[in-house]
């Protein structure tokens, strides 16, 4: 449990700096370095068992579905890796302290930090690969955050966009190489994974998981051809560049490396993937390093070659390189973080970095001087610096590599070949600040930054130092850890001395220092032969113009796919629909084994009125009150097939709705054009009408497939049970009121919803009336004819004692709320109709909104009411009583949940043909533009 | 029986979906309400057309059609009710601030959808 929180401790803090910058900027700094410090201690109280030989699991179940555990392993490389996290992680925060600026927000800095480095923590204590996984991209995000900090700055935007794109596609692939390994080895669990190597490598998708793992890997750790984003990612702040660059982020690619060496180290395959890329950035980055004039920039390139040199180490694949390897981790941490501290605090002191204008620094911070020349020195990997061991160990590794046959004195030279160049721009980096002529152009007089600046450079330098004098005394415990899980074997034999006699690899050291000095001193004739032989070489142009393009393109594409015209997206929908129908019904069989029924005349005569209507709206839709005629003719066939069909209670609710539809579209039409413009050319036609015509077959042969098919039902259960059940006889109501009365519940708050939408749409329209209809004839001045209001007045008190009968049967008999309210409805709209919106108005004041509100406040009371008797919500009951004059009555709840449908059917078809109707008195009559 | 049910859903959807594809929202409207018939009734008829009773207890030989597809059309009619009437003021609204009834809502009748 513990071990979780040495991830959790740094994600909480980081919420914790951003608090506590109000308290002053040494009260944020320290808010994050209690939270990393604490973490670091908890990490120590466990170290005394992995130092043993322990390997600590926590395992906390997530989704097993899918086999992501929350699952946790320390061992001793992740412990050597942790240590390095948050010990170099808590100098950074000290560092940062002093270097950012009083403009820089300090508290959102320390919270990104804080985020990076628990995602760092989650990566390199993960037992669990998917679990690894998510901090692995946490870490690409939180790194986006920090390199583009400052992002006021067009560079830092860039960088980070550039940052993120590498290695989240990286990302994207290594997570497909994980989930081949989970395939592979069927559990993502570590310990099951390591224990696989053989499983893994004999397995026909080992090539592609190792080449997908390895993509995620090295596009992390800058290697080529990904490399370029490293040096771009300098645009951050300095303490961002120390961290990630040194001891975190580019090292998660090696770390994976180590982590998955035992499953999928020790092919051909690997050796040629892993080092040939290693040789290959090795080289690249020790020959850009040299020719770059930003310190940063000789810096970042001197990153990649030694990235490049770890992956090598790795990919020879003996024991004995892999403990190089991770020995060459722990100094490159050290002595890179303190060079990019001491580069920072160079360029805060000097207000540049550019080793052209600077030099001769050594008179004005000697103490600086100092210790960016034990740093320099160690990656240079002279004698007594804690470089010069892993480099020993490099070379001799390098002259042991298997499977190059005759090739195998190439590696060692070309090794040589970059030590040479470490040497020469290590060389540089001290003589061209410190030594020499200049400063040249400086602003202001250089001098010793804050005491506490230079504390964490001299904390890492002196490990430089301890660790390159007296390595068995120092790192040779956690080395032997690490190295151990790492290996996931017994360690062979080797020896951390600096003196092992004259040999071969000391031979290769020295021709590397002197070789390097000599380079050194050709600098200039370099230079000017760098420049005219790689004048255009220019990774971020070129992935920037390919960023452009991509974006470009897809610019395209969405204009393309997507004009804004909802017609088209109409037109698209259904033929995408047509497309999947039309395949999945391809090549089935659709008739059934049921035998068709006879047709009798009737039921011929209503089918051709309906097929005839349909179509003859189809015809003259563009005279729109002619179609709309039509169209409500197909309507009253539809509710008549549904009394033929045996469901009374649909062909009243169709009746009563088709009423109101047929009014409210005739409404609209009166703020409408009366005609459509005939603007569809015949291609378009044609188009829409085979599209029709492919819709159309479809769901006809769909019908047909059913029909002919034998019924399945679950409605057994609802006859057999509405009676005793539900206390009703018309099992459709019961349905609805009872057994799937939650469903109907949100059915009636989606038309209040929409009710009150259509009403909230309506206010403050103003719609042009028109003055004449659409042949041209003025309206009638009589806007309310006598006869109509004359016959509609006596109708109401009946249509609502029918509409009552129609509620109160409901449960019983065809009927209930939906149609009782919809009849309640049309005679009160009837009214609105006969005598108009003021008229009506006056002698029906109630507020529709409260109305409708009220329905579905009832319905979900009544569900309510049950929870007092301790039943589920809407568990109905009912009640047998005897009433004076009426006899034995059936009372159930169901009834009281059916009066608040009535209610809110009532209220929303009101308050939407009420003001709808309301409109054409605020319309100002006028002549209709045509 | 069931192919001449069969066809006449078809044709309803047929004449639907060509209506929706139109320009101008009043058809769009129309289009919408008898693509809603259709699918009632498709929904409908998977409880099976026949000679059945309604589904009223008591009433007839127990021989009764299928409630449940019914309970779900009613409903489903109702809404439909609803949601022509949204888009019939959405289709007023349009016309108010845009001034015009293309559905594209282009006050040029030769719109980007033309």
């Amino acid at each position: 449990m513990t071990l979780s929180l040495i991830i959790f401790l740094p994600l909480l803090g980081a919420l914790l700096p951003p608090l506590f910058i109000r308290l002053g900027r040494t009260a944020c700094a320290w808010s994050a370095a209690l939270l990393a410090g604490t973490a670091l201690a908890i990490l120590l109280y466990h170290s005394p068992a992995v130092f043993a030989g322990e390997t600590l699991v926590f395992t906390q179940p997530w989704l097993p579905a899918l086999g992501l555990n929350f699952s946790l392993r320390l061992d001793g490389l992740g412990l050597l890796f942790a240590l390095l996290i948050l010990g170099i992680g808590l100098l950074i925060i000290l560092y940062a302290r002093y270097y950012l600026s009083e403009h820089d927000p300090m508290g959102r800095f320390y919270g990104m930090l804080l985020l990076f480095m628990a995602a760092m923590l989650g990566i390199v204590l993960s037992e669990n690969l998917l679990l690894l996984l998510v901090f692995w991209e946490l870490t690409s995000l939180s790194s986006f955050l920090l390199i583009g900090y400052w992002k006021h700055r067009s560079d830092a935007r860039q960088g980070a966009r550039m940052a993120l794109a590498i290695t989240g596609g990286g990302g994207l692939a290594m997570l497909a190489g994980i989930l081949l390994l989970g395939h592979i080895t069927g559990s993502y669990e570590l310990s099951v994974v390591l224990a696989s190597a053989e499983l893994i490598q004999a397995h026909a998708l080992y090539p592609v998981t190792l080449a997908l793992i390895l993509l995620g890997a090295f596009t992390k750790s800058a290697q080529f051809p990904f490399h370029f984003w490293l040096p771009h990612a300098m645009a951050a702040p300095t303490p961002v560049s120390a961290y990630l660059h040194s001891a975190t982020m580019v090292k998660a690619g090696v770390f994976l490396l180590a982590r998955l060496f035992p499953a999928l180290s020790g092919t051909e395959l690997w050796f040629f993937l892993v080092a040939g890329t290693g040789t290959a950035t090795l080289l690249l980055g020790a020959y850009h390093a040299l020719f770059k004039h930003d310190l940063k920039g000789l810096l970042a390139y001197s990153t990649v070659s030694h990235l490049g040199l770890i992956t090598l180490l790795f990919g020879i694949g003996t024991p004995l390189a892999a403990v190089a390897g991770v020995f060459h981790i722990i100094n490159h941490a050290t002595f890179k973080a303190s060079l990019f501290m001491a580069a920072g605090i160079i360029d805060h002191e000097t207000g540049t970095r550019d080793m052209r204008r600077l030099g001769g620094l050594w008179r004005f911070m000697p103490h600086t001087a100092t210790l960016a020349m034990v740093a320099a020195a160690s990656m240079a990997g002279v004698p007594l610096f804690n470089g010069f061991l892993s480099k020993e160990m490099f070379f001799a590794e390098t002259l042991h590599a298997g499977w190059m046959g005759e090739w195998s004195w190439l590696l060692p030279l070309l090794a040589t070949l970059a030590a040479l160049f470490s040497v020469a721009y290590s060389v540089r980096f001290i003589h061209d600040v410190f030594f020499g002529t200049g400063p040249r152009d400086i602003t202001r007089k250089p001098h010793e930054p804050p005491r506490y600046m230079k504390v964490p450079v001299e904390v890492l330098v002196a490990l430089c130092l301890l660790v390159g004098i007296l390595p068995a005394w120092t790192v040779a415990p956690l080395l032997a850890a690490a190295a151990a899980s790492t290996v996931g074997a017994e360690l062979p034999y080797y020896s951390l001395a600096i003196w092992h006699g004259f040999n071969l690899p000391l031979l290769m050291s020295l021709i590397a220092l002197a070789g390097g000095v000599i380079l050194y001193l050709l600098r200039f004739r370099l230079f000017a032969l760098h420049d005219r032989i790689f004048p255009l070489c220019d990774a971020k142009a070129w992935f920037e113009c390919g960023l452009a393009r991509t974006i470009a393109v897809s610019h395209q594409l969405t204009a393309w796919l997507e004009n804004g015209s909802l017609q088209r997206y109409a037109m698209l929908l259904v033929a995408s629909v047509l497309i999947v129908i039309g395949t999945s019904l391809w090549g089935t069989t659709l008739t059934g084994p049921v035998a068709m029924g006879t047709v009798d005349g009737v039921t011929l005569t209503g089918a051709l009125v309906l097929g005839v209507s349909a179509l003859a709206t189809v015809i003259w839709h563009r005279r729109r009150l002619a179609a709309l005629v039509l169209l409500s003719v197909v309507g009253l066939v539809v509710s008549v097939a549904f009394v033929r069909f045996s469901a009374p209670d649909l062909a009243l609710t169709q009746l009563s709705v088709e009423m109101v539809t047929i009014l409210l579209l005739m409404l609209a039409l009166y703020f409408l054009p009366q005609h459509s413009p005939a603007e569809s050319s015949t291609a378009r036609r044609w188009r829409d009408g085979l599209l029709a015509a492919g819709a159309g077959l479809s769901v006809a042969a769909l019908a047909w497939g059913v029909l002919t098919r034998p019924l399945e039902t679950i409605s057994g259960y609802f006859l057999e049970q509405s009676k005793p059940g539900g206390g009703g006889s018309n099992v459709v109501n019961v349905i609805l009121v009872d057994f799937r009365g939650f469903d109907t519940l949100g059915e009636i708050t989606v038309l209040a919803i929409a009710a009150f939408g259509i009403y909230a749409l309506l206010q403050g329209l103003r719609l042009p009336s028109p003055t004449t209809d659409g042949e041209g004839r003025p309206w009638a001045e009589d806007r309310h004819p006598l006869i109509l209001s004359a016959v509609s007045r006596p109708l109401l008190p009946l249509a609502l004692m029918v509409s009552l009968y129609i509620l109160l049967r409901g449960h019983n008999l065809p009927g209930g709320g939906f149609i009782a309210g919809l009849v309640t409805a049309v005679a009160l709209i009837l009214q609105y109709v006969a005598s108009g919106v003021v008229w009506t108005r006056e002698r029906l004041p109630f507020d529709y909104i409260k109305l409708t509100a009220s329905g579905v406040l009832v319905a979900t009371l009544t569900g309510v009411a049950s929870w007092w008797f301790a039943h589920p919500f809407l568990t109905s009951t009912f009640e047998y009583v005897q009433l004076p004059l009426l006899g034995k009555f059936e009372l159930a709840s169901a009834m009281v949940f059916d009066v608040g449908v009535y209610l809110t059917v009532v209220g929303s078809t009101l308050l939407i043909l009420a003001n709808l109707g309301k409109l054409t008195l605020v319309s100002q009559p006028h002549e209709e533009t045509k | 029986m069931e192919l001449l049910v069969a066809i006449m859903i078809g044709l309803l959807t047929a004449c639907g979906i060509y209506l929706l594809l139109r320009a101008r929202t009043f058809p769009v409207i129309m289009g919408l309400t008898l693509l809603s018939y259709a699918v009632n009734l498709f929904l409908f008829v998977m409880g099976r057309i026949g000679e059945s009773q309604p589904a009223v207890i008591g009433v007839g030989d127990g021989q009764y059609t299928d409630p449940l597809p019914q309970a779900l059309v009613l409903t489903a009619i109702v809404i439909g009710f609803a949601m022509t009437a949204f888009v019939v003021t959405l289709a007023l609204r349009a016309r108010g601030e845009l001034h015009s009834d293309h559905v594209d809502g282009d006050a040029d009748p030769r719109g980007p959808g033309a």
